[in-house]
């Protein structure tokens, strides 16, 4: 061997890494090895060079870190035999990439090497530019590979094509510079110039409107020439693959001619018929012939209508649906996906072959065929094809079923023609895969039950019937347990028996065993427990002849190991001991909760909106004025800062909800007894969503959310002197308000304190942030802040990220946004508090940036608020 | 080792035949990837990865930006994916909103990472033309060629596609330019080993 192999050779190294026996092994011998190359790197060895970068190439591909061999890199490149650079700028490619400082170094060096006399010099140049140059060097050394376009030799030729595209895609700026070279090159004979021009002519259309222009009026019939050319040239064994001569070429013909066509009929009409052509006569049994139909058809689709050949593009996609290969399937169900937009009926004729593909043992296949199928959904065939996605469901694999059940449910929310079929769409969903269900869903559910008062006996009965088949599936025993504890009744007298139901019997007792059921089992979480031990209150009331029994299950949960349980459990315990005389207004059925207020803050928005404001309180059926309900269904949870309130009784009420304008005066004349009623009803209700004043006060009885953030603020309001007028329900209203510190709790602050005017702190063309104010009182510094993120594009935002900064006399607290996905002409919301130590000198003011990710791009905005009002 | 190459034939899963070290068998599979620093709507392969079946990583090509730890979770979570596909599935994985389209060689899987609404079908006719250049070269390549010449592999793959675009549909002119290239080394050596002979001599 020569001089530069001595010491450990390349092929000594692999080997012994390759018979290492454990990875501890394997990392003794890379270490090694880099202890030997740092030294022979120091020794600054010009023979070792070449072999240390390739050894350290190698432990770079088995995950080492190699950072010091960087600038060894750079000498190579910058020495001048081509062995040298060649490894060199092998090296470079690999180890660095374009965000790394050190390749600006090497700028020079390739300025050099791209004018160097050997063309093969050239080429690696070339070939390293296109493959990691920063925009810096794009900018640099644009001319240099500009000139190369017009090379001599066409290897170079074809490279600096590629090149360009790179550039011009890190500076589209430059592209103009490029456009006569690369029309030049459309008239190449040579394939690998050839294919590589039409990427550049491509690539320069997408980014800049007057390339487009100037290769639409100059190019598009040579380039139709030279597709027709190469269709029907004769065999070419060099470019010929699968009976197809060079597919490469064609594909990226076809792509070009897409975007000239794309917008422009005329253009779109000359093309028309080698678009038929390669429609009609290319090979479909090979996967290059195949690929090239692929490009052909995505064409068709794009540029300007031409019917006739759209047909022929379905007719092409639904042959590709029908083909064996899966791989051919899979691009149909994409491409089908396209097509619906301007041939829903074509299309839709798959149906049933699409239908097949979802239950396919191909994931890949499912998901496409999943989303075309929930394309295709519309008001005429919902019922046909959620009968067949749910008949699937009972048999698809276990890791499909998320994917499956919420897109059933989707469309079932979207299209459901009338609520007992929803009802019964639901509950088959839940019963299959009733674990995979996302809590909005089986809110919803809930909420759609509680509006249909007719089929309140139906669904119980069913609900009831279902649990005893899947009691493992927990939302569906959610559900049936809070319908069993509101219609319990419905479920043993057969109220509201319809037509097509088989009667059924069940005693007061099996109802109860279902509930006990759910309650016992060890693997219900938290949430399932304590919904079972609201219904068990209700049904206490509900099935008084049980009521013994009911009162052992909630006794025995006194042990329970989840503290939120016990204390409830000692809480309802003592309603059904000592105070049954109000027992049965306590558990009164819960009023019907408000559709379309949920659905609002279901897409994400405030939790109470200005509309439910200016409704009255719900009442319900007793008259007892409800004050506003705790809310189960609350998906927002606020925090606000409790605030100290001057007298318990208002304290209380904040924290129980009941103090907003209008009924805090109402409930506040309410005699004792009733108050106390009130204020338990509320803890029990599911309700409504309160409104605005007081959704930060509503008690999320059953959210497992937010649990105990603020532990101090329910012992402050245990300590806190109770009023008398509650003394008769003191034990169970002063535990109630320790089960506070389970919600978000703390109050709001009263009414007091000015009022400040919403501002809109920043808008563009895609968002919109407003602000509201709220001042906690007894701290004039501080000052709540709620954000209202706006989408005002049609595309969702994902990432969604909000960040603010301020001087530092403010203090700034941010709380977590209510969701980090932004729907379109949705919002989201996230709370902020300032502390303003200037206080009555100096206002606020704030910088802010928003980050998030449109059709997975970063985006970022920035602004600064300066126009808070006055006296913050 | 299998050779590589008896994967030629132009159905994708082939069992080849055994010969030195293991069974190889050839697959192909396509992923899809998301990747927040990718630059989309290019149309042009994000990434090449060669994995062997035990999830050795072969050859990676980077043509978008990824640091080098964002490179190495893209490895672990394709190899997760990719090797356990079965076989007869289709060749394309949706993988972070990008398509990943894998094909398996022998003990192989070749995979380049592509957009979401490109020519996944275009991708496995590159990846067999690749192996097919390869083949031709190392003469019936196996998965051992790869590993102790990988820097060849990485020339050749320097010879077929620059940022992330197909240069070259003619196997021939890849073979003809890769071997003036070794040419040109093989004569650097031989003068630089005449030289140190000399002062060798010298001395």
């Amino acid at each position: 061997m020569n001089s530069i192999f001595s010491g450990t050779r390349l092929r000594d190294m692999i080997r012994s890494i390759r018979a290492c026996k454990t990875a501890a092994e394997e990392r003794g011998v890379v270490r090694k090895e880099c202890a030997d190359i740092r030294a022979s790197i120091n020794e600054n060895d010009p023979h070792d060079r070449h072999r240390n970068l390739a050894k350290l190439m190698f432990i770079h591909m088995l995950g080492y870190p190699t950072h010091f061999g960087q600038m060894e890199c750079l000498k190579l490149i910058a020495s001048p035999g081509f062995p040298e650079k060649r490894i060199g700028y092998l090296g470079l490619m690999l180890l660095l990439d374009e965000r790394q400082e050190v390749l600006m170094l090497v700028t020079n060096s390739l300025k050099q090497d791209l004018n160097h006399t050997n063309q093969y010099v050239v080429g690696l140049a070339l070939c390293a530019l296109g493959n990691i140059c920063s925009a810096e060097m794009a900018r640099d050394l644009a001319p240099e590979v500009e000139r190369l376009i017009q090379f001599r030799d066409p290897n170079i030729r074809k490279k600096a094509a590629l090149c360009s595209t790179r550039i011009v895609r890190k500076v589209p700026d430059l592209a103009e510079n490029f456009i006569n070279a690369a029309s030049s090159l459309l008239k190449e004979k040579h394939h690998g110039v050839l294919i590589t021009g039409v990427q550049l002519c491509y690539e320069l259309c997408t980014i800049n409107d007057e390339a487009l222009e100037y290769f639409r009026k100059k190019c598009t019939e040579g380039l139709i020439k030279t597709l027709r050319d190469i269709t029907n040239s004769a065999y070419q064994p060099e470019y010929d693959v699968a009976g197809i001569t060079d597919p490469f070429l064609h594909i990226r013909l076809l792509k070009l001619l897409r975007v000239l066509g794309h917008g422009d009929a005329d253009a779109s009409d000359l093309m028309t018929d080698i678009l038929a052509q390669v429609a009609t006569k290319t090979e479909s049994n090979k996967n290059a012939g195949n690929a090239v139909l692929y490009e052909c058809v995505e064409t068709i689709m794009a540029i300007e209508d031409t019917s006739s050949l759209r047909v022929l593009a379905i007719n092409i996609l639904g042959r590709f649906l029908s083909n064996r290969d899966n791989n051919i399937r899979y691009v149909a169900l994409n491409m089908l996906m396209k097509a619906i937009a301007f041939d829903d009926q074509a299309v839709q004729r798959h149906r049933v072959t699409i239908l097949e593909c979802v239950k396919d043992p191909d994931a890949s296949i499912r998901k496409r065929a999943l989303e075309l199928v929930s394309l295709l959904v519309n008001e005429n065939n919902v019922k046909q094809l959620t009968k067949e996605l749910i008949d699937y469901l009972e048999i698809s694999d276990e890791d499909f079923k998320e994917d499956l059940s919420a897109k059933i449910c989707s469309i079932v929310e979207k299209f459901s023609p009338e609520k007992i079929w929803y009802i019964d769409q639901m509950l088959k969903v839940l019963s299959e895969a009733g674990k995979f269900v996302k809590d909005d869903v089986w809110h919803a559910l809930i909420v759609v039950i509680s509006n249909a008062s007719e089929l309140h006996g139906y669904t119980v009965r069913a609900l009831y019937k279902a649990v005893l088949t899947y009691s493992e599936q927990e939302t569906l025993v959610r559900v049936a347990i809070w319908c069993i504890g509101e219609y319990g009744d419905l479920l043993v007298n057969n109220v509201g028996m319809l037509g097509i139901e088989d009667p059924i019997t069940v005693t007061e007792s099996d109802a109860v065993d279902v509930v006990e059921d759910a309650i016992t089992r060890h693997n219900s979480d938290m949430t399932t427990k304590a919904m079972a031990l609201v219904a068990l209150l209700k049904l206490s009331s509900r099935f008084p002849s049980i009521s013994e029994r009911i009162k052992d299950i909630i006794v025995k949960q006194k042990g329970s190991l989840l503290l939120e349980m016990q204390q409830r459990a000692i809480e309802f315990n003592s309603i059904v001991d000592r105070h049954k005389n109000i027992r049965s207004s306590l558990v009164e059925r819960m009023p019907v909760l408000d559709e379309a207020t949920f659905n609002v803050r279901r897409a994400g928005s405030l939790p109470a909106s200005v509309s439910t404001m200016a409704k009255p309180s719900v009442s319900i059926p007793n008259g007892v004025a409800a004050a506003p309900l705790v809310d189960l269904l609350d998906l927002g949870s606020d925090d606000i800062m409790a605030a100290p309130s001057s007298s318990g009784a208002d304290f209380l009420q904040d924290l129980l909800g009941v103090d907003l304008g209008s009924s805090s005066a109402q409930s506040g004349a309410t005699p004792g007894p009733k108050a106390g009623a009130d204020l338990l009803m509320d803890i029990l209700s599911i309700g409504t969503p309160s409104p605005a004043q007081n959704n930060t006060s509503s008690i999320d009885l059953l959210s497992t959310a937010g649990i105990n953030n603020n532990p101090s603020n329910a012992l402050d309001t245990l300590s806190s002197p109770a009023p008398p007028h509650i003394a008769t329900t003191a034990s169970a209203g002063g535990m109630f308000d320790l089960l506070d510190g389970l919600s978000p709790s703390p109050s709001k602050e009263a009414t007091n304190g000015p009022a400040y005017p919403p501002i809109v702190a920043y808008e563009s063309s895609t968002l919109k942030i407003e602000f509201t104010f709220s001042k906690p009182s007894g701290n004039p510094q501080e000052t709540n802040v709620q954000a209202t993120f706006i989408n005002l594009s049609p595309n969702t935002f994902t990432d969604f990220i909000f960040q603010a900064a301020v001087p530092k006399f403010l203090q700034l607290h941010l709380d977590p946004a209510s969701s980090n996905t932004l729907p379109a002409s949705g919002n989201i919301t996230q709370n902020l508090r300032v502390t303003n130590s200037q206080h009555g000198k100096k206002s606020l003011v704030m910088r802010m940036r928003i980050g998030y990710k449109l059709n997975g791009k970063d985006v970022l905005e920035e602004g600064q608020i300066n126009n808070f009002p006055r006296g913050l | 080792m299998d050779r590589l190459m008896s994967l030629c034939v132009p159905s994708l899963n082939l069992r080849m035949h055994r010969s030195l070290i293991d069974s190889l068998e050839i697959q192909s599979c396509y992923l899809l990837s998301e990747h927040s620093c990718l630059a989309s709507g290019f149309g042009s392969i994000h990434f090449v990865l060669l994995v062997s079946r035990q999830g050795k990583v072969r050859l990676t090509k980077w043509y978008s930006p990824y640091t080098q730890k964002e490179r190495s979770k893209v490895i672990r979570e394709l190899s997760g994916v990719i090797l356990n596909r079965g076989p007869k599935l289709c060749n394309f994985v949706e993988w972070r909103g990008y398509k990943v389209v894998y094909k398996r060689y022998a003990s192989l899987y070749f995979c380049m990472c592509i957009d979401a609404e490109d020519n996944e079908l275009e991708v496995l006719e590159i990846i067999h033309h690749y192996v097919e250049i390869l083949d031709r070269y190392f003469g019936s390549v196996c998965e051992l060629d790869l590993i102790f010449n990988f820097h060849k592999a990485y020339y050749i793959l320097d010879e077929l596609l620059i940022a992330g675009e197909i240069q070259e549909s003619s196997k021939k002119t890849v073979a003809r330019i890769i071997s003036a290239q070794d040419e040109m080394v093989e004569a650097a050596k031989e003068e630089a080993g005449s030289i140190s002979y000399i002062i060798a001599q010298a001395s």
